[in-house]
């Protein structure tokens, strides 16, 4: 055996070495980094939910819970709907420029709907997070717990914690304690009324 | 750390240990004969109390996991049954809560001591690098336990701080789902931070901890004159100015515990949550996800930092530039030691400008401690955004100050004043 040591070639081993120990690590690190995932458990609790609202008559409502949240699906009539525009300088932010809403929802204008005949909104109220109640009918002062809507009420939503009022798509008056307009959350039509909260893909299966 | 040649002199069992351990040699090098400046002042009392405080946290925190339940469903119940049915369980869990608030007081206090006397300068940069590491830990540690008892302000504060990661562009709603694991703040949330409190952020701590140690043993510490004791040596090689940290600081530091306890038992017995401070009420209620509390606010060791992420305003669609400040608020401190271009290591012999600077920066620290407490209405928005200007403005104008500023004659041998 030579007495002398080829460093030059002890460098090079070494090095080999330690890059492969590295990409071990590496790999091996991957299962653990994963681990931190949303489990299968969480994914199949947090995914989609099909809601199906062809029974629903005009100035109905549906709940559905999605992720642990409440979620509004309302059937609108057309003469609720006519409505809609009338009131944007009584809103405080009509065009929901600093309210949570997906970007397909921004062209439907005062609607707030991929279609308008179904709003599809999350229950809880932007101030404090309680959930708002449904007072559909317009000009009536009194639908709600004997609350006073006031006159020219056009028809929405009202939170029974604090007073905040909310027009039937969910966007919120002037001077209320909420600050922004009711969210809404990713959704999709997978038909003409099964309507898929949750994702913004429509589903190859209807 | 080489062994004296008196370690083998020892005989008995603690003969048959050394031959074995280096154990009286380990005792001599770091205790009974690591000089320490003989002129230590009242500032030096935080090092030693943050060392017993992180005793407290793991001893009382051992013994709050025999009886705590890390799930959604059980935290809250649990954390009720230790303060009502566990035989002192009240005083072990108030001990430990007490003992969070106690450690960032010392630290805060031990780090304020380092900008007194430039303990950060050279040689003694590293010391403080990790000494920042273990504030950084400390503040993770921190706010993970406060999520564990899954009361309404734990679940709606780790909501808003685990959003924060989601304003990070591209990665940060993967990044949000991968911390939570979970599409909101869950089950899978709490227990991995449970793991996390316990075990990970402990273990690194101390780890840390003793790297810390390590490194101030090497270079020696520094002391209120900011002067080297190691240029004045006597016969026998020890600095003239120094004295053995056994038993003269050992003894010190046992007043130093003293005092702490009196104040810590103070507030365990008597104000354990110190008026909402220390244990904020929303708290006291379970996680509720469908009622945020009023007002969202930290505890109130995180709230200077709370106050400089609300003082800055979101921009081009985005809420990442009050995250990115409050991120820099802490990094900047990691170069400190650099930024400090003062000839003198000690305030006692820096001229006008930096006690000013430091007045400044102090006032403006505990402001913004104040501001985040508050809901950011009325004044406090717009004293929020000044003191954020001044905090940084300490670090970043340091360079020029510092070498601008005039400087007072350096003694040769440690002082005993003030």
């Amino acid at each position: 055996m030579s007495e002398q040591v080829d460093h030059s070639r002890r460098r090079l081993l070494t090095g080999a070495t330690v890059g492969v120990g590295a990409i071990g690590v590496a790999f091996a690190a991957v299962p653990f980094i994963a681990s931190w995932q949303p489990s299968a458990r969480a994914k199949a609790l947090g995914a989609p939910v099909t809601v199906d609202a062809s029974k629903l008559e005009d100035g109905q409502m549906l709940k559905v819970v999605w992720r642990g949240q409440p979620v509004f699906v309302v059937r609108r009539s057309k003469a609720v709907l006519d409505l809609l525009a009338n009131h944007d300088d009584l809103l405080a932010d009509p065009k929901s420029d600093h309210s949570l809403q997906p970007d397909y929802i921004k062209g439907s204008g005062p609607a707030r709907a991929r279609n308008a005949e179904y709003w599809v909104g999350l229950a809880v109220c932007t101030h404090l997070g309680c959930s708002p109640l449904g007072a559909f009918e317009p000009n009536n002062a009194f639908q709600v717990a004997g609350t006073d809507l006031g006159q020219n009420w056009p028809g929405g939503f009202y939170c029974p914690c604090h007073g905040s009022k909310y027009d039937i798509s969910g966007r919120v008056f002037k001077s209320m304690p909420a600050p922004t307009n009711l969210t809404i959350p990713s959704y999709t039509f997978a038909g003409d009324a099964r309507i898929v909260i949750g994702t913004d893909e429509t589903p190859k299966t209807a | 750390m080489a062994a004296p040649e008196s370690a083998n002199t020892s005989t008995g069992l603690l003969g048959w240990i050394d031959q074995r351990f280096p154990l009286t040699a380990l005792w001599r090098s770091q205790v009974a004969e690591y000089y320490a400046p003989k002129n230590f002042n009242f500032w030096y009392y935080f090092g030693s109390l943050a060392m017993l405080v992180l005793v407290n946290q793991l001893v009382t925190g051992i013994f709050l996991t025999m009886n705590y339940k890390p799930s959604a469903a059980e935290a809250f119940g649990s954390v009720e049954y230790i303060m009502r049915d566990v035989n002192w369980g009240w005083l072990i869990r108030y001990m430990h809560s007490t003992g969070a608030s106690a450690f960032f007081i010392v630290v805060y206090l031990h780090m304020f001591r380092a900008l007194l006397y430039g303990s950060h300068r050279k040689p003694r940069e590293l010391l403080w690098i990790f000494g920042c590491l273990i504030f950084v830990l400390l503040m993770a540690e921190g706010f993970m336990g406060y999520v564990l008892p899954w009361g309404n302000m734990s679940f709606w504060g780790a909501q808003v701080i685990v959003s924060l990661f989601g304003s990070l562009p591209v990665i940060g709603g993967g990044l949000v789902d991968w911390i939570r694991g979970d599409y909101v703040i869950a089950d899978a949330t709490l227990n991995r931070f449970f793991a996390l409190h316990v075990a990970a952020l402990p273990l690194a701590l101390v780890f840390l901890m003793i790297a810390h140690l390590m490194a101030l043993h090497e270079v020696g510490s520094n002391n209120p004159d900011g002067i080297e004791i190691k240029k004045h040596k006597d016969a026998a090689g020890h600095p003239l100015d120094g004295i053995p940290f056994h038993p003269y600081y050992t003894v010190k530091d046992l007043l130093g515990v003293m005092g702490f306890l009196l104040v810590f038992c103070g507030v365990i017995f008597f104000a354990p949550t110190l008026g909402g401070l220390f244990l904020e009420a929303p708290n006291f209620e379970p996680a509720n996800i469908l009622q945020t509390p009023p007002h969202i606010a930290p505890v109130w060791y995180f709230t200077p930092f709370y106050a400089m992420l609300r003082a800055v305003p979101s921009f081009a669609g985005t809420q990442v530039w009050g995250v990115m400040v409050m991120a820099a608020s802490i990094l900047v401190l990691f170069f400190v030691p650099w930024l400090d271009r003062s000839p003198v290591l000690s305030i006692r012999y820096r001229g006008p400008i930096y006690k000013i600077m430091l007045t400044i920066f102090v006032v403006s620290f505990i402001t913004l401690g104040l501001c985040g407490l508050k809901p950011p209405a009325g004044i406090y928005p717009l004293l929020a955004k000044v003191c954020t200007f001044l905090y940084f403005a300490f670090f970043m104008l340091m360079p020029w100050y510092t070498s601008l500023d005039s400087v007072k004659p350096v003694p040769d041998r440690v002082t005993f004043h003030g």
